[in-house]
């Protein structure tokens, strides 16, 4: 259980980074979406692995439970990385209908002229 | 004391009625935008009336006791973080609208209420969680206000900007997690008490949160080596905006100091030496970055973000000694560098909008040539730390506070060498644009081709008074300083902040 969860973290972990480092907007996009099932997955970890209990207490005197503040904790973080990655396509669509171009480095010396048009044309 | 949430939910209920009922009437949204942003002035210098006694007011959400439900605290540095926000709000807006920035594009009032309501909540909470929470509502208002009015350059820094902080984000999540593992509470006066518990042989793992709470704070406060990004988007924002983004970095700046101090700060044995050792360097090599970057900008925008980047340095090699001199120092600083960087950004504004462009080349002088010139040379100063303002005294403080016999040497020659470079950058700047350009005669062409209107009294209006906000800051130094000192004492009494947010009949 705990190397299944474990190593699951650490393949989207990178997995994620690989994608990252990119540059075009498609898979840096992929690539947070992974890193943010990666540290969702963690933070269930952070309050310990438990199987078959429920996050609340229970009155029948049964004291194991399982921790509900992580579960909040990722239900929050949830939320959060649907919004950001809902931003972040539609601004790399707007990004890639702007420029004509998909990447995301820039290279400041060119960004002001038409120079990269010119060169291409 | 529901005060205390107030700037919080102000903004909060404002943008959406801002962005809902008054989307098609820009003068209905300016007037409320104005009138809500002057009402978080006045609720902001209130709470710091309220807080200068020197208690700490805590605001329970929900009635929940800590650590188990979300607090608000209000403490001298929150006080003074919430203060400083909505005065350099209030400026920012009125450029923004009287130049005309905020009807280039949609809903940017509704976009700069939320990024305030943001910016408060991440100085007023008290909770790590909270803290993340409303990093990312003061981000996506951010994404919103970066991307203003469109552009190519300006959508591809964006996405720049916005993936940098996505990523930043997640690292926060894993610290959080890692914090949580390993103390199982997130309130920041919970840890403060768990934390100094944990004996140096058992804290590796929080050791590793430690540190990656510093990164992620350091990408909010553009420090090396997570400074990359900031250049690129202060230079492509819309300038009111790049003014406003001046408080953004001092979101990060604040989190470093209020959680690597009270909580895994001096008395935490496990913790205490990680911050100071790292930060130093960082600031010092940011400092070089920042002054390097002044000297070799070939454009307007990016010359005044490198200084942005240079200030950081400087505000985080005084933070770095985790002193309380060392403290006030960088908070006297931080107030200073906030309000010289937003002025430079307006100031800049002014000028580029009167010119082809903000290349650093000579052009033919268009309208109030000597007004600008003088305008930017004021800010110029400020921003280098040359007497007569507010600079010259950050940075005096800031020696003072790193004269330890392992820092000085390191320390001065970074910040006296890079107040130099700066000088010259500016000094190289400042000259091209306002100088060489009245011995350039107009073209013929351009000579026929209507002159740009000259500034009105509002739009220099938030340029004059950011550089009496400099110059009151100078004069008042005795006194400001004398608060600072204060509140950096407070910072470091980490029993009573403790004590105020968990035993609630004490700390009231």
């Amino acid at each position: 259980m705990e190397l299944i969860v474990a190593s699951s973290i650490g393949i989207l972990t990178t997995g994620g980074v690989y994608l990252l480092l990119r540059l075009r907007t498609f898979p840096v996009i992929l690539g947070l979406a992974l890193l943010s099932y990666a540290v969702n997955v963690f933070l269930f970890a952070s309050g310990r692995l438990a199987i078959d209990q429920s996050p609340i207490l229970s009155k029948y005197g049964d004291a194991s439970y399982t921790d509900p503040l992580p579960q909040a904790l990722v239900l929050t973080a949830i939320v959060i990385s649907f919004g950001m990655t809902a931003v972040l396509v539609m601004l790399g669509l707007g990004a890639y209908l702007e420029a004509d171009s998909d990447r995301i480095d820039l290279d400041p010396d060119h960004s002001d002229t038409d120079d990269e048009n010119e060169r291409a044309a | 004391m529901h005060w205390i949430i107030l700037p919080v939910i102000l903004p909060a209920l404002l943008a959406p009625i801002i962005a809902f009922a008054m989307r098609h009437d820009i003068t209905l949204a300016r007037v409320a935008s104005v009138a809500g942003t002057s009402l978080l002035l006045v609720i902001a210098l209130g709470l710091a009336s309220l807080a200068a006694d020197g208690t700490t007011h805590v605001y329970r959400l929900g009635d929940w006791p800590a650590p188990f439900g979300i607090v608000l605290v209000l403490d001298r540095l929150s006080a003074l973080m919430v203060v400083l926000t909505s005065a350099l709000a209030l400026i920012v807006l009125i450029h923004a609208i009287t130049t005309g920035w905020d009807a280039r594009g949609r809903h940017f009032h509704a976009l700069f209420q939320f990024q305030l309501m943001g910016v408060c909540g991440a100085f007023l909470t008290g909770d790590i969680f909270n803290l993340f929470v409303f990093f990312e509502v003061l981000l996506i208002a951010s994404y919103g206000l970066m991307i203003h009015s469109g552009g190519k350059e300006r959508m591809q820094a964006g996405l720049q900007y916005v993936v940098m902080n996505l990523a930043g984000s997640t690292l926060f999540l894993f610290a959080l997690g890692t914090l949580y593992a390993s103390t199982g509470t997130l309130n920041i006066a919970d840890l403060a008490v768990r934390i100094p518990e944990i004996p140096i042989e058992e804290a590796a793992l929080v050791r590793v949160a430690v540190i990656l709470l510093m990164i992620v704070f350091a990408l909010k406060a553009a420090l090396f080596p997570v400074q990359f990004w900031l250049p690129a988007t202060y230079a492509q924002a819309p300038a009111p905006v790049a003014a406003l983004f001046a408080i953004m970095t001092k979101v990060g700046a604040y989190a470093i100091l209020r959680v690597h101090t009270t909580v895994f700060g001096p008395g935490s044995a496990g913790t205490e030496d990680l911050a100071g050792t790292w930060l130093f360097p960082a600031a010092i090599v940011t400092i070089a970055i920042g002054a390097l970057g002044v000297l070799g900008a070939r454009r307007l925008m990016p010359l005044i973000a490198f200084s942005v980047v240079g200030s950081m340095g400087t505000l985080f090699i005084s933070v770095a000694m985790f002193t309380p001199l060392g403290m006030s120092a960088a908070l006297y600083y931080m107030v200073h560098s906030t309000f010289a960087a937003a002025c430079l950004f307006l100031i800049a504004d002014l000028v580029v909008s009167r010119r082809s462009g903000d290349r650093l080349s000579p052009e033919a002088p268009t309208v109030q040539n000597g007004l600008f010139a003088a305008l930017f040379f004021a800010a110029a100063i400020a921003m280098a730390g040359m007497p007569p303002l507010s600079g010259f005294l950050g940075k005096l403080l800031i020696l003072d506070a790193i004269r330890a016999p392992d820092t000085i040497v390191w320390g001065w020659s970074a910040v006296l060498i890079g107040s130099l470079l700066t000088i010259v950058g500016f000094g190289r700047a400042g000259s091209i644009l306002f100088w060489k350009s009245t011995s350039i005669t107009p073209e013929a062409e351009t000579a026929q081709a209507p002159p740009p209107a000259p500034a009105t009294v509002g739009q220099v209006a938030p340029v004059m008074l950011t550089l009496a906000v400099l110059a009151g800051l100078a004069v008042f130094a005795g006194p400001v300083s004398a608060y600072l000192g204060e509140t950096a004492s407070q910072l470091f009494d980490r029993q009573g902040y403790v004590d105020a947010v968990l035993n609630p009949s004490e700390g009231g």
